[in-house]
């Protein structure tokens, strides 16, 4: 018995073939994703590396998919601090990415932002249970007259949300109804969210997005993040430990985090909404390639990171700029090209992680010095994972995690001596594409990809 | 708004005393109230944005340190401006430091916005039953 694992990923179609019983890794083959035709295509291409009898006995069939933009979602909250945080966490959580999120009573001028931004599904939360209703009835009545088709999952106070319900019926493809993403000030419960994302994901948007043959054919079964975090959260079970996973793209740079975040130092108090065990943050702005110009906007303030080893004239790394951030597939042509990726590589890490992870801040009592923590404390995380076209196909990627993990700022919380693993295959998201229906299999496919690359 | 039983609870400002907050979170919920605590170290704006989401009737602010009056001040006004105008705010604890009586301490801070003003050693229900007749509960 074999399965077939595919990822639509935004610039490549991979495809994982793994024996079931015993498990075993087969082989794993990519093609250019081709979005703008028939998603098809590109898994065609890509399983034309296997032979046609390793290609007999498939029995399972699933995919995940980020292609075109991936699972957009708006988040609707009513404080920023709170609800739209809780949002976004469980919109995250999901594996999606949030294209708006926004607070309070939404403006006219908000409704026409999220409109052009076409996301997926409306996440539309506000109120404590039987906190505030106004906000949450108001923001349904504007979804309802804003022509906005999307899906909307209604996760705000549950008083209201019944009446929601019905401003919303019939004015948007389909209203679902669930938990309250926080139900009690400072207490965050994003798993029903999630679950209705989910359940959205698969009835609804696949359709939308015109994927029915997809999910017929491959078994099109989550967003790819969600597959990565499955697979991260299958690790952190195996080898009882804490973990992250850093990934990064052409477009994104996604950390995951698998850890309670508690603060591990004597004389801490946590401070803010609580954080999940798993999070997920999704950074928009920091990318390889679509996203290299605003990277370097984010790094200029800082002055490149001491990665490239020689002196570059502006001229010259403007040029390769120009050159990658308008075509997605090309790579570094040359040493020096390589030494400019690598920098935007740890540039990546650092920062993504420094915006993951939380900070500590002194403040003086009369009782004595206190530390308050706002974040998830990751010092003492175990091991790192990297995954993502950059580190994957790097050529040392063990030297640019170590970088991207240099502490540049002992107030931030990031890990401070994990170990180091490469998704060296490149079948993180197989491995969680499996992980709940064959564990064992994931297991096997988990373990055969992951290089290690030692300690920081 | 009448009938309303959710009410904020916390020490304010850069004050650590935890014990006192315990007590009046359970006094409180004995006493039929829905009880949003949070606990020591909190900001003007922690208090504003839980008082919106879970659109409570009151806020109740202590504070044992002595900087009282420093750590309320612009409270009621913030209320105001974040749309939370009627609130009820509640104030207790050793407000001040120095020579002042507690007329004066309660005039300032009424002054302030505060509707209520408690001095050291007021117990719990003297509060309770104040905020039941200002709440119309």
């Amino acid at each position: 018995m074999k399965a077939l694992l595919i990822d639509f990923g935004s610039t490549f179609t991979k495809a994982t073939l793994a024996d079931l019983e015993p498990p075993g890794l087969i082989g794993t083959f990519r093609a250019p994703t081709t979005a703008d035709t028939d998603l098809m295509d590109g898994f065609h291409r890509a399983i034309e590396g296997f032979s046609p009898e390793q290609l007999d006995g498939i029995a399972v069939k699933r995919a995940s998919s980020s292609a075109a933009g991936g699972l957009k979602i708006a988040a609707v909250g009513l404080v920023p601090q709170l609800t739209v945080k809780a949002a976004r966490e469980a919109a995250l959580g999901a594996g999606a990415r949030v294209v708006a999120a926004c607070a309070y009573t939404l403006t006219e001028d908000e409704i026409r932002k999220i409109k052009d931004l076409k996301p997926d599904l409306l996440l539309l939360a506000g109120g404590t249970d039987g906190g505030d209703k106004r906000t949450i009835l108001e923001n349904a009545a504007r979804i309802a007259e804003s022509e906005l088709s999307a899906p909307v999952v209604v996760a705000g106070n549950k008083a209201a949300a019944p009446q929601a319900e019905a401003i919303l019926k019939d004015k948007v493809s389909r209203v679902v109804v669930t938990g309250n993403v926080m139900p009690d000030i400072n207490v965050l419960a994003v798993e029903p969210a999630r679950r209705a994302i989910r359940e959205l994901y698969l009835q609804e948007i696949t359709k939308a997005k015109g994927w029915e043959h997809v999910q017929k054919q491959v078994g099109l079964a989550m967003p790819t993040p969600l597959a990565v975090m499955k697979a991260g959260e299958l690790c952190g079970k195996v080898r009882g430990e804490e973990i992250m996973i850093v990934d990064v793209g052409g477009a994104t740079t996604d950390i995951h985090s698998f850890a309670d975040g508690a603060p591990k130092r004597s004389g801490c108090i946590l401070k803010g909404l609580p954080e999940p065990f798993i999070k997920r943050t999704v950074e928009g702005d920091l990318g390889m390639r679509v996203s290299l110009r605003s990277l370097l906007e984010v790094i200029s303030a800082k002055g490149l990171p001491a990665e490239i080893p020689f002196a570059a004239s502006d001229g010259e790394m403007a040029a390769f700029i120009d050159r990658v951030s308008s075509d997605r597939g090309s790579l570094a042509r040359n040493e020096r090209e390589k030494h400019f990726d690598r920098a935007f590589a740890v540039a990546c890490i650092r920062e993504a992680l420094r915006r993951h992870a939380g900070t500590v801040t002194e403040a003086y009592t009369p009782e004595g010095k206190l530390w308050v923590q706002s974040g998830k404390d990751l010092t003492e995380v175990e091991m790192l994972i990297a995954t993502g076209g950059a580190l994957v196909f790097a050529d040392d990627p063990g030297s640019l995690l170590k970088a991207g993990l240099r502490p540049d700022d002992p107030l931030s919380l990031t890990p401070r001596r994990p170990r180091l693993a490469l998704d060296h295959q490149y079948t993180l998201y197989a491995v969680g594409l499996l992980a709940d229906l064959y564990p064992e299999a994931a297991e096997m496919l988990l373990k055969e990809t992951l290089l290690s690359l030692g300690e920081v | 708004m009448p009938g309303n039983n959710r009410i904020i609870l916390g020490v304010i400002g850069s004050d650590v005393h935890a014990v006192g907050n315990k007590i009046l979170e359970m006094s409180f919920q004995e006493a039929g109230f829905k009880v949003i605590n949070l606990g020591v170290m909190v900001s003007q704006e922690e208090f504003i944005h839980a008082a919106i989401e879970s659109s409570a009737g009151a806020i109740l602010v202590s504070s044992l340190y002595g900087h009282g009056e420093m750590d309320c001040r612009g409270l009621r006004e913030k209320c105001r401006e974040a749309g939370l105008g009627d609130i009820l705010l509640y104030v207790g604890g050793n407000l001040v430091v120095g020579k002042r009586t507690f007329s004066e301490v309660d005039q300032q801070f009424k002054k302030m916005g505060f509707d209520r003003v408690y001095p050291p050693g007021t117990l719990p229900e003297e509060a309770i039953a104040e905020l039941k007749r200002d709440l119309d509960l």
